[in-house]
């Protein structure tokens, strides 16, 4: 790098780009970080909310509700793998592999939405879980709940349909490596924002025996 | 300069990526432990919160492709994100004394 350097335009003239990627990319990463800060004042309004209520409920059983929860992780865990995948083989010019791979990727996040709704509709349903009440006492866990994971639902969902349409372009010979690799952060961002919800919302409310 | 680019990003193998798959279901597997042996709520939440930490950085780091960028890049995003994050915490000491402000409890 350092011997390339010394033969193109200085960087005080404009003759490399700051941050070495594509404006794409560079968007993606700002809109990341302004949507990370959208989810942590969420789970901030969640912790807050449950701090001021030392009766908070703890509503999800170890088995089923936890072993549930666990099995969406490892659905959402395995299509960021697949999604990494698929930009690995984009970068090698496999358009066939990227297919394959997102399509997989999308299966994955498919069953994480499947089973969550199915869990959102036994709360509703069974336990009477609505965002103003609930059997518990404390309102406000069905109001932070379900703001909570359902944002992160609804960016699952828009997920797919942006893999959707990068999916069926690549396999028409549209879009190039950094289109693949742009819609990857967006999915990594999403499983990402998991990784706080599961445990501060799932795992600090397991009620075992 | 466009082949230079792209000779940047493509960082990490799929030997790479399945061993950072295989770490983090690791350590979503100690969270269930954790829960499932009913850990005391203060020790829980930094062991969560610890883990879940480590889990977002590698995740960044090797799925989203930080740790082969731009070290530009880290810096003009991170530092800021993690500042106001930490601005959010600014109120959580009055959150845990209005519990013994109401009366009757």
């Amino acid at each position: 790098m350092s011997s390339q350097s010394s033969v193109a335009p200085s960087l005080w003239e404009g003759g490399g780009s700051p941050y070495a990627t594509n404006s794409k990319k560079f968007g993606m990463w700002l809109f990341i970080i302004s949507d990370s800060l959208t989810f942590s004042a969420m789970l901030f309004a969640y912790t807050y909310s449950r701090v001021t209520n030392p009766d908070w409920p703890k509503p999800f059983d170890f088995s089923p509700a936890i072993i549930f929860a666990t099995v969406m992780t490892f659905c959402l865990l395995s299509s960021s793998l697949t999604m990494v995948m698929a930009v690995h083989a984009m970068n090698h010019g496999d358009r066939k592999a990227t297919v394959r791979w997102i399509l997989a990727t999308m299966v994955g996040g498919a069953a994480f939405v499947v089973l969550h709704l199915s869990e959102w509709m036994k709360l509703i349903n069974v336990e009477g879980v609505t965002p103003f009440k609930n059997p518990w006492g404390v309102p406000l866990f069905g109001g932070t709940f379900f703001a909570l994971t359902g944002l992160h639902m609804t960016h699952v969902i828009c997920g797919l349909i942006y893999l959707t349409i990068v999916a069926t372009g690549i396999a028409r010979g549209r879009f190039k490596a950094e289109d693949v690799e742009v819609s990857g952060l967006y999915w990594h961002f999403v499983d990402l924002v998991w990784m706080f919800i599961f445990p501060l919302v799932y795992l600090m409310s397991a009620r075992v025996g | 300069m466009s082949e230079h680019i792209e000779e940047l990003h493509v960082g990490g193998t799929a030997g790479t990526f399945a061993k950072v798959w295989i770490a983090l279901l690791v350590m979503t597997g100690i969270e269930v432990l954790l829960a499932y042996e009913q850990v005391p709520t203060l020790i829980m939440l930094t062991a969560l919160l610890g883990l879940s930490i480590i889990k977002a950085a590698l995740i960044v780091a090797y799925f989203m492709h930080l740790k082969f960028e731009k070290l530009s890049l880290f810096l003009t995003l991170f530092p800021m994100l993690i500042f106001c994050i930490v601005l959010m915490l600014i109120f959580l000491g009055d959150a845990t004394r209005i519990p013994h402000m109401r009366p009757g409890l």
